[in-house]
């Protein structure tokens, strides 16, 4: 039920905005997250933008990941 | 993001080799409780349950918000229907969840107006085209979803709709996470902690568990590496001693969370005592309507709701506080499925019940 979608804010209109996955748009409020700018990824809940994805920090994670696949390529069999 | 290696297989067998190193560190298994419909569903989905054991056990705790959303609740939402011809608006997961003598699916079938909503926000335009009537969004859901629910009810007081009510039933997760880590008789040793109900508290909401009651917990997103890392941390953190709240969603989940959702919380909601479905009643654990709010307040309204009644036979309690595994119970798969649920944890496609039966059956009875 906490399920959210990131999804890219392109367009704003004062508390209105819209938003886009894969070529599905949708209208959301921008009211929980006034801060929002167009081009932000944005995590989408029941209608409302609750949080931004930090895409830094999402490369971060990534990157954490594949040094860890890479330690245990590495490893003696 | 390169989004496919957190489903990697690699990345998952680098991920679950350095659990086993850490638990042969610690010299005994451990036992890791979430507390999220979606982490429950992501788990049985990817088998990590069975790929875990057994150096660690993984519990599914009350994560699902309908399920633990008590059978009182849906008796007063259909009385409100009954006793003032009131138009339910609900959340699709909770239309199917049995009450004491049916469910909103049956009580529209028999001629009431229950509408299945997205969003909150659209009660408002139900309410705009229904001004004769009392309509009722019922307001169920953890901290994720609360602040949408607080936003509509802003939007309706500024559009002056004074037949839009709420039925309050929100629930928040750091006073359950309280009782369960004070049960003796659950022995936990850390919490994988709720990604997006964090967005919204912060990671910091959590930090009471490492300090207070000495357990690990780590906030995780929903992707079999994301749950997998919060293992290793949890087990890692056991291994050397240390109780810390680790946030390793930092994708989208900050120390402090989303300060104006909280604040929208804080003014249209106030704490209050609450029944959970399994737990009982957990103080300070709900959300009613602030005074402010009183107006719009559903549970205010008279109504002639029948005692409770749980479904006979049902051990959906137990499965929610991880007392009990769905296989325990005597009507799971007999005649308890998703098709035809007896109990709320087979209804919601996140409940724990539900999630056994989808995935992790065949495990434990062979393929067909």
């Amino acid at each position: 039920m906490c399920l959210a979608i990131p999804m890219k804010l392109v367009k704003k209109d004062g508390w209105q905005g819209e938003v886009e996955l894969r070529g599905v748009r949708r209208t959301v409020s921008l009211m929980l997250l006034e801060e929002a700018e167009v081009g932000d990824h944005l995590l989408i809940h029941a209608g409302y933008a609750i949080g931004k994805v930090d895409e830094e920090e999402a490369r971060l994670t990534v990157e954490g990941l594949e040094r860890l696949a890479g330690a245990m390529d590495g490893e003696a069999p | 993001m390169e989004e496919t290696l957190l489903y990697d297989r690699r990345t998952v067998e680098a991920l679950r080799a350095a659990i086993a190193r850490e638990v042969d560190r610690l010299g005994r298994p451990l036992q890791i409780m979430e507390v999220c419909g979606t982490h429950t569903h992501a788990i049985a989905e990817a088998g990590l349950r069975e790929a875990l054991k057994p150096g660690v056990r993984l519990i599914s705790g009350p994560g699902c918000p309908v399920c633990v959303t008590p059978v009182s609740y849906l008796d007063r939402a259909e009385a409100l229907a009954r006793n003032h011809g009131a138009l339910l608006c609900t959340f699709g997961d909770l239309f199917r969840v049995p009450s004491s003598t049916g469910s909103l699916e049956r009580l529209r079938a028999e001629g009431a107006d229950v509408r299945i909503l997205y969003s909150p926000r659209d009660a408002l335009a139900v309410a705009r085209d229904n001004t004769s009537r009392p309509v009722v969004f019922l307001a169920v859901g953890f901290e994720t979803t609360a602040p949408t629910v607080a936003a509509a009810l802003l939007e309706a007081e500024s559009l002056g709709l004074g037949n839009f009510y709420l039925l309050p039933g929100h629930k928040t997760v750091p006073q359950a996470l309280r009782l369960l880590a004070a049960d003796p008789a659950l022995r936990l040793d850390g919490f994988l902690l709720p990604g997006h109900v964090s967005v919204v508290t912060g990671a910091g909401a959590f930090a009471f568990l490492g300090r207070e009651f000495g357990l690990p917990s780590a906030v995780v997103g929903f992707t079999p590496a994301d749950i997998l890392r919060g293992v290793l941390e949890i087990a890692r953190q056991r291994a050397e001693g240390r109780a810390e709240t680790a946030n390793l969603y930092g994708r989208v989940v900050t120390e402090e969370g989303n300060p104006r959702a909280r604040a929208l919380m804080e003014r249209l909601f106030r704490p209050c005592d609450a029944e959970w479905r399994g737990l009982g009643v957990i103080p300070g654990s709900g959300l009613g309507l602030a005074e402010e709010a009183a107006p719009h307040d559903a549970s205010l309204l008279p109504a002639e709701v029948p005692p409770p009644r749980e479904p006979r036979g049902c051990r959906c309690g137990e499965v929610l506080k991880g007392a009990v595994e769905p296989p325990q119970c005597p009507l799971f798969g007999k005649p308890c499925t998703p098709d035809l649920p007896v109990g709320a944890c087979m209804v919601s496609s996140e409940g724990t019940c539900a999630a056994w039966y989808r995935h992790e059956r065949w495990r434990l009875e062979g393929f067909p």
